[in-house]
């Protein structure tokens, strides 16, 4: 069958080929994992099994649940967000469906769409079949991957309409302060850049607060935030984000969104109101686990003399391999059956590097640690 | 969180961590981790450290029950002396003193039900301020100190994901 031209543009995710090397293996244990290992909150997970019991199976309204949109809203005054549930909040199937429809509101054929690199391999597809055209703004390891107004300016942002902005980041855990924002809304204010702010990791940052960029002046009327369930509420497979934005930008995405999705799924909307109403403490223990892993990694890594940078978000630790990073995650895949993802997948800047996963228990975590020392050295 | 009450919590999950790997966590450096859990032991905050063990993949018998003891105090006896008098038994796993319609709650272990029960009527019943024993043979235990029993579940992501 003839095929779209936009489709043959997104060449297959490089992440395929490893997991197909990672399944043809057995007693492999995979820091290759971008998903948390707990399981959802019981309390959450009940909500969604008392749901269905009680029929709740129909659509809900295209922006989402009224009582859940409250609660969202309620929830993200934490980050000092403040959002109409009516007009400025969509729920959606996952943040990601809400990086697509947002990608396909508010960018023209033509347009330029920054993204920061390393990081998540969904945005620059999500800019293709939206008609745009991705430009890559690679950060740097002596930054601590953090987006500057140099990196911004060297590679031409300045020409751009809009900008990808992921903190805490996706491959290389990097967060940023208010501080480092700073410049980052100054340099989307003068060249009058739309944001696109992914903090799908905000609930996971062990530094003190999230900031968003969205909260910095003159940012929240050119800002979409993304955010949603999968990673601070283990959530995933219950497919449940939400977009927070200027009533215009999320009243396109809703036309969008009605047309394809219509609603996002509604036992996920159950569980997740739960989650808002009672699983904060889940969150916490969570955060907490994960931050110990975290310090171990890091303290791992840097004993077997691998060079790595201290990352404060998300469950990432992006060490530098020393060498060709596709060869070392091969080589150690098949000589010590460890999975672990190689930086150059996520794009400029990542080459060199490996992410590694520490959302896995402590007894495997400890286990692969000792399996990539052994490798090392 | 103090760095005591880190320790605390992840002797909590897993007594059995070894210094150095308690160290990576928590950030503090392996001296500091030691001194700080020597600490612990001295002032009475950690008192032990033992497995969590289902008995049903152990050979042999193995008997708990739950006992459910009424006591009447008098001008020379409270809670404290009762208690005492009852820690003393190798067959007390645990006791407490709870608010409700008893006062202390046993837990008692033994290798058969003879034996359990022979030890409640002939060593806590005849205590003269026990007024009331009620005993509760344990029939399946499905979760212990956090820690559930059964099969676990298999990790079922993928193996490698964005």
């Amino acid at each position: 069958m003839k095929l779209a031209d936009r489709v043959n543009q997104v060449p297959p995710s490089g992440i395929r080929r490893f997991f197909e090397l990672a399944e043809e293996k057995d007693d492999v244990i995979s820091l290759g994992v971008g998903e948390p290992d707990f399981s959802a909150p019981w309390a959450a997970r009940t909500a969604a099994i008392d749901s269905l019991e009680r029929g709740k199976t129909s659509y809900t309204a295209n922006r989402g649940r009224r009582d859940l949109r409250q609660a969202i809203a309620d929830h993200v005054t934490r980050y000092d967000q403040s959002y109409d549930p009516d007009e400025e909040i969509l729920v959606t199937t996952g943040a990601s469906e809400a990086v697509d429809v947002a990608m396909r509101a508010l960018v023209d054929p033509g347009d330029t769409v920054a993204v920061h690199q390393p990081s998540y391999i969904s945005y620059a597809p999500g800019i293709i079949f939206a008609g745009g055209e991705p430009l890559a703004v690679p950060t740097r390891m002596e930054n601590d991957f953090k987006l500057t107004y140099a990196d911004l300016e060297a590679s031409g942002a300045a020409d751009a309409d809009v900008l990808v902005l992921c903190y805490p980041n996706n491959p290389t855990g990097a967060t940023m302060s208010r501080d480092d924002l700073t410049e980052v809304a100054e340099f989307a204010r003068e060249h009058d850049l739309v944001v696109l702010a992914d903090e799908i990791y905000a609930a996971l940052t062990y530094d003190g607060d999230h900031t968003s960029i969205a909260t910095l002046p003159g940012m929240r009327e050119r800002t979409v935030v993304f955010n949603g369930f999968s990673k601070a509420y283990a959530m995933t497979g219950l497919r449940l984000g939400y977009a927070l934005g200027p009533a215009d930008a999320i009243g396109a995405m809703n036309r969008i969104h009605q047309y394809s999705m219509l609603s996002a799924p509604t036992t996920a909307q159950f569980a997740a109101l739960e989650a808002l109403r009672s699983c904060e403490g889940d969150v916490v223990e969570m955060r907490t686990q994960y931050n110990r892993r975290r310090r171990f990694v890091l303290s791992r890594f840097n004993e077997m003399g691998l060079d790595c940078f201290e990352a404060k978000g998300a469950f990432y630790a992006f060490p530098h391999c020393g060498g060709d990073d596709e060869a070392f995650a091969e080589a150690l895949l098949q000589e010590q059956n460890v999975a672990v993802v190689p930086g150059r997948i996520f794009g400029e800047g990542g080459e060199g590097h490996l992410r590694v996963s520490y959302a896995t228990g402590m007894n495997d975590l400890r286990e692969a640690l000792d399996r990539i020392e052994t490798f090392v050295s | 969180m103090d760095a005591k009450r880190e320790l605390l919590d992840l002797l909590l999950s897993n007594a059995r961590e070894d210094t150095t790997d308690l160290a990576r966590q928590t950030g503090l450096d392996a001296a500091e981790v030691e001194s700080l859990i020597a600490e612990l032991e001295a002032d009475g905050t950690v008192l032990g450290y033992q497995a969590v063990v289902d008995w049903d993949r152990v050979d042999g018998e193995h008997v708990q029950a739950e006992v459910e003891l009424n006591v009447e105090l008098d001008r020379e006896t409270g809670y404290e002396e009762i208690a005492r008098r009852i820690t003393k038994f190798p067959q007390v796993a645990s006791l407490r003193l709870i608010s409700g319609d008893y006062d202390f709650a046993i837990d008692v272990e033994g290798e058969s039900m003879h034996d359990v029960s022979n030890f409640v009527s002939e060593q806590i019943a005849p205590i003269p301020e026990v007024t009331q024993t009620v005993t509760h043979f344990v029939m399946e235990t499905y979760k212990e100190r956090g820690i559930e029993f059964g099969d676990r579940d298999d990790d079922d992501r993928l193996s490698v994901s964005p």
